[in-house]
């Protein structure tokens, strides 16, 4: 049975005599190597152009800020569960008096590292994410030449106060509303449910 | 007669030069080629368009640390590159690159040597320069660099027949091996590719494999035979190995084009109404045009057909190649007997 409909009966047959030739197999070789001449070339040529990536392009993470200026990530570890690749680990610490200006919620991560050479850029954990916090940005992982250096702690992950990165291209309204509303089990706090 | 020997010593280095030049960037155009038939950009980092490359790869290649193996005979082994460079530089000596300019009532040709046995001496000094891979191969006491030079010793005697024997049919037309006359004989007659169509495709597939060019680079044949003939040489005796082949493939283009397509003539020259030295110089350009068309195609094929099997090499020369050029001969010999020529 046949899906595709390409296949080919191969037939070991003699060769006529045009064939026994080659010269015109061999002219109609070098005529295709001849059109290659004139074709586009593939190459990027990186450092004076770069590659085109669509404007929700899923790179480097980013630990978001509230509007405040304090950290999101309340360390609830759903990123951590959803990640396929297992590439999230956090550790969480309690938030003391006098840092609610640096924390937003009562428990914060105290240590929050992405191991790159794991993560497979998927997007889950931005999804899992009920705090806004984490989101995929459209900036490449740079490379390095150890290990080490590919496993980004908070010091990368956060934001800057002062430089924000913008994810308004992957957290548009209709993304935001469709992460709230209550319709979806997975909006549901538990209080919803009893509420039920 | 001072001023003619210290004008023939001026064109000897000119020709050395431009050979030599033409080779450095024929590498430059090679790779450039090869990369644009395969859809990439090539070698575009040093200068413009990577137009410094073969400056770049020649300083590699004469900072490279010299390696001699122990095993090996070193005089031979030094031997082996310089033959070969040698050889290849000896051929550009016969080739007329022009019309010749007239100054002051003093008649300069652009030839070298103008020997009345002119293809002749090509074909020997040709022959010579299989000497250079296979002092070479065998110096390096290599399994592989001998079998390279056994190829290609093989590869380069069995084609030479065919390519003497092509040139028999020509020379029976031209009536003179001197290759100064051959070219001018096509200024009053047709370019000889019309009388010798034949001839020149056995021609230029021997000129193929005499130059060791795809499909015919068995002696190297870097996929099977690690680097043939030269897998023990490195620094700038590798450079002179991978040097002299882009000077051969040069020099073959200009055989090419002086036997069979006219030379340094072009159709409708005397039509234009120019004269002497202005005339002679547009011919010398016409003619380098002719080489690099040769060339592109040369470099063109060899990024179109994939390598011979040894023993389809083998067949191709001596049981196809040397009966198409003795039935060239026959057919040659008949139709010159009928017309009267003979």
């Amino acid at each position: 049975m046949s899906l595709t409909n390409r296949s080919k009966v191969v037939a070991k047959k003699e060769l006529t005599l045009m064939e026994s030739l080659y010269l015109p197999a061999i002219f109609k070789g070098m005529a295709i190597t001849l059109s290659h001449l004139f074709k586009r070339k593939a190459t990027i040529k990186y450092p004076e152009q770069t590659r085109e990536i669509a404007p929700v392009y899923r790179g480097q993470h980013v630990l978001k800020r509230d509007e405040a200026g304090a950290e999101r990530c309340t360390a609830c570890g759903l990123c951590a569960v959803a990640c396929p690749a297992e590439a999230i680990t956090m550790e969480a610490a309690e938030r003391n008096k006098g840092e609610e200006s640096l924390y937003r919620e009562e428990k914060y991560a105290k240590i929050y590292e992405i191991n790159m050479l794991r993560c497979i850029f998927c997007g889950l954990c931005e999804e899992a994410c009920p705090k806004e916090a984490i989101f995929l940005t459209d900036r490449i992982v740079p490379s390095s030449f150890t290990r080490g250096e590919e496993v980004f702690g908070k010091s990368i992950l956060v934001e800057d106060v002062n430089e924000r990165v913008d994810v308004t291209k992957r957290q548009t309204p209709d993304v935001l509303s469709f992460k709230q509303d209550k319709k979806h089990a997975h909006n549901q706090t538990f209080q919803d449910r009893l509420k039920q | 007669m001072d001023q003619i020997i210290i004008y023939k010593i001026i064109l000897c280095v000119i020709v050395f030069a431009v050979t030599l030049g033409a080779a450095a960037y024929m590498t430059w155009g090679e790779r450039k080629l090869a990369s644009w038939l395969q859809d990439r950009v090539g070698p575009n980092r040093a200068g413009p368009f990577g137009l410094l490359q073969p400056i770049a790869d020649g300083l590699k290649m004469l900072f490279k640390e010299e390696m001699i193996p122990t095993h090996s005979n070193k005089w031979l082994f030094i031997l082996g590159p310089s033959f070969f460079m040698l050889t290849a530089c000896m051929t550009g000596a016969v080739i007329p690159w022009g019309a010749g300019f007239t100054i002051d009532g003093t008649y300069f040709p652009m030839q070298i040597a103008d020997i009345n046995i002119g293809l002749l001496y090509l074909l020997g000094v040709i022959s010579i320069g299989v000497y250079g891979i296979m002092i070479g191969g065998w110096s390096s006491n290599n399994k592989f660099a001998l079998l390279g030079a056994l190829r290609a010793s093989s590869q380069m005697i069995s084609y030479e027949v065919a390519m003497g024997l092509a040139l028999i049919a020509l020379v029976m037309l031209t009536g003179t091996l001197n290759l100064g006359e051959i070219v001018a004989q096509q200024d009053a007659d047709y370019a000889y590719i019309v009388y010798q169509p034949l001839g020149f495709l056995i021609f230029l597939i021997c000129a193929f494999a005499e130059t060791n060019r795809a499909p015919f680079d068995l002696p190297e044949s870097e996929s099977e035979l690690v680097g043939g003939f030269h897998t023990e040489y490195s620094s700038m005796k590798l450079g002179f190995f991978l040097f002299a082949e882009y000077i051969n493939m040069f020099i073959s283009s200009a055989v090419m084009a002086s036997l069979y397509f006219g030379g340094y003539n072009f159709p409708f020259q005397h039509e234009l109404g120019l004269e002497g030295n202005l005339l002679s110089a547009i011919q010398t350009a016409v003619f380098l045009g002719k080489i690099l068309i040769f060339i592109f195609i040369f470099m063109w094929v060899r990024w179109t057909l994939p390598r011979f099997r040894y023993d389809q090499l083998m067949n191709l020369g001596w049981k196809v190649l040397l009966p198409l050029a003795i039935f060239n001969i026959f057919i040659t010999g008949l139709v010159m007997y009928f017309t009267g020529k003979l």
